[in-house]
């Protein structure tokens, strides 16, 4: 079997696994789907093809050589003894920083990181929310002879109690109805960037950048109308929303592993490459064999000059510097003009 | 709509005299909006004034793309190599180290890779690219091989590059001397007996100092 094959099959039986595992805590967590509500089982198919294709083209990627030694590279500085506990502080700073505040976002524009945050908060309490209550791993109960007071069962373990008419509950009753708004807003955000910013209009494919975007809002309008139908208008038309709002959140779902709803998964390799970096600063350095100046560190000159061969490229060179990669990119740039001279005839100093 | 395939970029450092206007001109493109992707160097800043402006060469086969570990470089169908995707770029810094030609930067707080798209927003409507608008010595010039030759008759646009044992072919042409002068130019060849090299010497050909 060729190594093209292998790749192939050894993706499938990583798709595979990560569907059976999630399958297995579906029935764990449902109690033997006790706890299953029926009426979702299209949701939990979806998210089933979803996890399997995330994990498919997840595998598929880190075959590439730069991803692959990235991913070893990463977990070995991260892990390596004598690290780990600052490596662990630092990595809590960074899902802050980095993660949860998107700072690198709104450094490029603040529209854009208040149309990115808008949704990343949006969509994260949205799939909090309704996960666990599709695969059956949490739902609510009547407090037996108190009508009034729910309690909320995690795994099938009772976990908390709390009055109908607190605000907690109406926070989480209708914690989908908030995540909605913030994903409209986000949505709207950068809906309004794509159709005025002229970077947008020269670069934007409808696949890669308004699928997605329309993708979220058909789920959150469709949403927030099931909310109207049953809050205000007495349930009309219900049936037929609950099954817009189902094709809507089924088509995100299959469409997860594809397009660019795949970058939620890709963007954690962000860590290691910080990781990659802090340990390369701290090692020795690479100097040019041109100019002899410092400008990278050494662990990954020699990690690109091994991804390279891996890809087949043949930047060897002859006596001297033994590969290309061992020349600073300013160096590069200035050997372009060089060699150009050469070819007009410049004349050597001593023959001028 | 792509970059259409008869319009090329092409460059002679030798007659770029460092106005930088190439530099300040490429930050009023669109699509990277008050940054500037062009390199501006000295060629030996202890013995002569020579300057190189870098830009993108577009290659067929884009190293950068293909060392990115988050497959964050696209090259579209009409051989533009594209600035990295924001939402895939983990800013790692593989591109800037492995491009042959130094092109690609890091925005260490953007933590993303900016590089020069032939002004995407320019050239995929037809027009020229800032720099090549405004560089007075025409040493970055954008038009057809047709143009281009008519224009510098006595040198030969070539778009082939050696690196070590790596041949390089781009969408980028750069002049080289002679009507029937041929590829590919071997860039790290000019590493060899450098130091004997005069970049002030150099003369343009007759004929092509239009």
């Amino acid at each position: 079997m060729c190594r093209v094959e292998r790749a192939v099959v050894r993706s499938i039986g990583c798709g595979f696994l990560a569907t059976g595992i999630l399958g297995g805590l579906i029935l764990v967590g449902s109690r033997r789907l006790s706890h299953f509500d029926a009426a979702l089982v299209a949701y939990t198919f979806a998210t089933l093809f979803a996890t399997f294709g995330i994990a498919y083209r997840y595998a598929m990627w880190l075959r590439r050589p730069p991803t692959a030694m990235y991913w070893k590279r990463g977990w070995q500085v991260f892990l390596r003894p004598g690290f780990l506990l600052r490596n662990l502080l630092v990595l809590g700073r960074r899902l802050l920083v980095v993660f949860a505040m998107n700072r690198f976002i709104w450094r490029r524009h603040v529209a854009r990181g208040a149309a990115h945050w808008l949704i990343m908060a949006g969509t994260i309490l949205a799939v909090l929310i309704t996960f666990p209550l599709v695969f059956g791993w949490i739902h609510f109960e009547a407090v037996e002879g108190q009508m009034d007071r729910y309690v909320t069962y995690v795994f099938g373990f009772p976990a908390l109690s709390f009055h109908v008419d607190s605000l907690l509950a109406g926070l989480v009753f209708h914690g989908l109805a908030w995540a909605s708004i913030l994903v409209i807003l986000g949505v709207m955000l950068a809906m309004r960037r794509r159709m005025r910013d002229r970077d947008a209009a020269a670069l934007q494919r409808f696949g890669e950048d308004f699928l997605p975007l329309i993708l979220l809002f058909s789920i959150s309008a469709t949403g927030l109308m099931l909310v109207v139908s049953y809050e205000w208008m007495r349930g009309y038309a219900y049936e037929f929303l609950s099954i817009l709002h189902a094709v809507t959140v089924i088509a995100a779902l299959l469409w997860l592993p594809f397009g660019k709803f795949f970058h939620i998964f890709q963007r954690p390799a962000q860590l290691g490459a910080a990781f990659y970096k802090d340990a390369g600063a701290r090692g020795e350095q690479a100097r040019c064999a041109r100019c002899r100046e410092p400008y990278a560190s050494l662990l990954h000159i020699e990690d690109l000059v091994e991804v390279e061969r891996q890809l087949g490229y043949r930047y060897e060179l002859g006596a001297g510097a033994d590969h290309y990669q061992h020349v600073c990119p300013k160096c590069r740039r200035t050997l372009l003009a060089v060699a150009q001279a050469r070819r007009f005839g410049t004349p050597s100093r001593g023959e001028a | 709509m792509p970059v259409p395939a008869d319009r090329h970029f092409f460059i002679d450092p030798r007659r770029c005299i460092g106005c930088q206007a190439c530099v300040h001109a490429c930050s009023e493109c669109d699509t990277h909006k008050g940054h500037s992707m062009i390199h501006l160097e000295y060629v030996d800043r202890a013995h002569s004034p020579q300057t190189v402006p870098t830009i993108c060469m577009h290659c067929e086969s884009p190293t950068c793309a293909e060392v990115c570990p988050a497959d964050a470089i696209k090259r579209t169908e009409d051989g533009v190599v594209q600035s990295a995707r924001k939402a895939r770029c983990i800013a790692c810094n593989n591109c800037v180290l492995a491009c042959p030609f130094g092109v690609p930067k890091m925005n260490v707080g953007f933590e993303l890779m900016m590089k020069c798209d032939m002004c995407y927003d320019r050239t995929s409507v037809g027009l020229r690219p800032m720099c090549a608008t405004v560089c007075p010595s025409q040493a970055l010039y954008f038009g057809t091989e047709a143009e281009a030759r008519a224009l510098r008759p006595r040198s030969t646009p070539v778009h082939e590059f050696r690196f070590g044992q790596q041949t390089i072919s781009t969408r980028v042409r750069v002049m080289l001397p002679g009507a029937d002068a041929a590829g590919p130019l071997d860039v790290t060849a000019a590493m060899h007996g450098e130091e004997a090299a005069d970049p002030m010497a150099a003369v343009l050909p007759e004929g092509d100092l239009a």
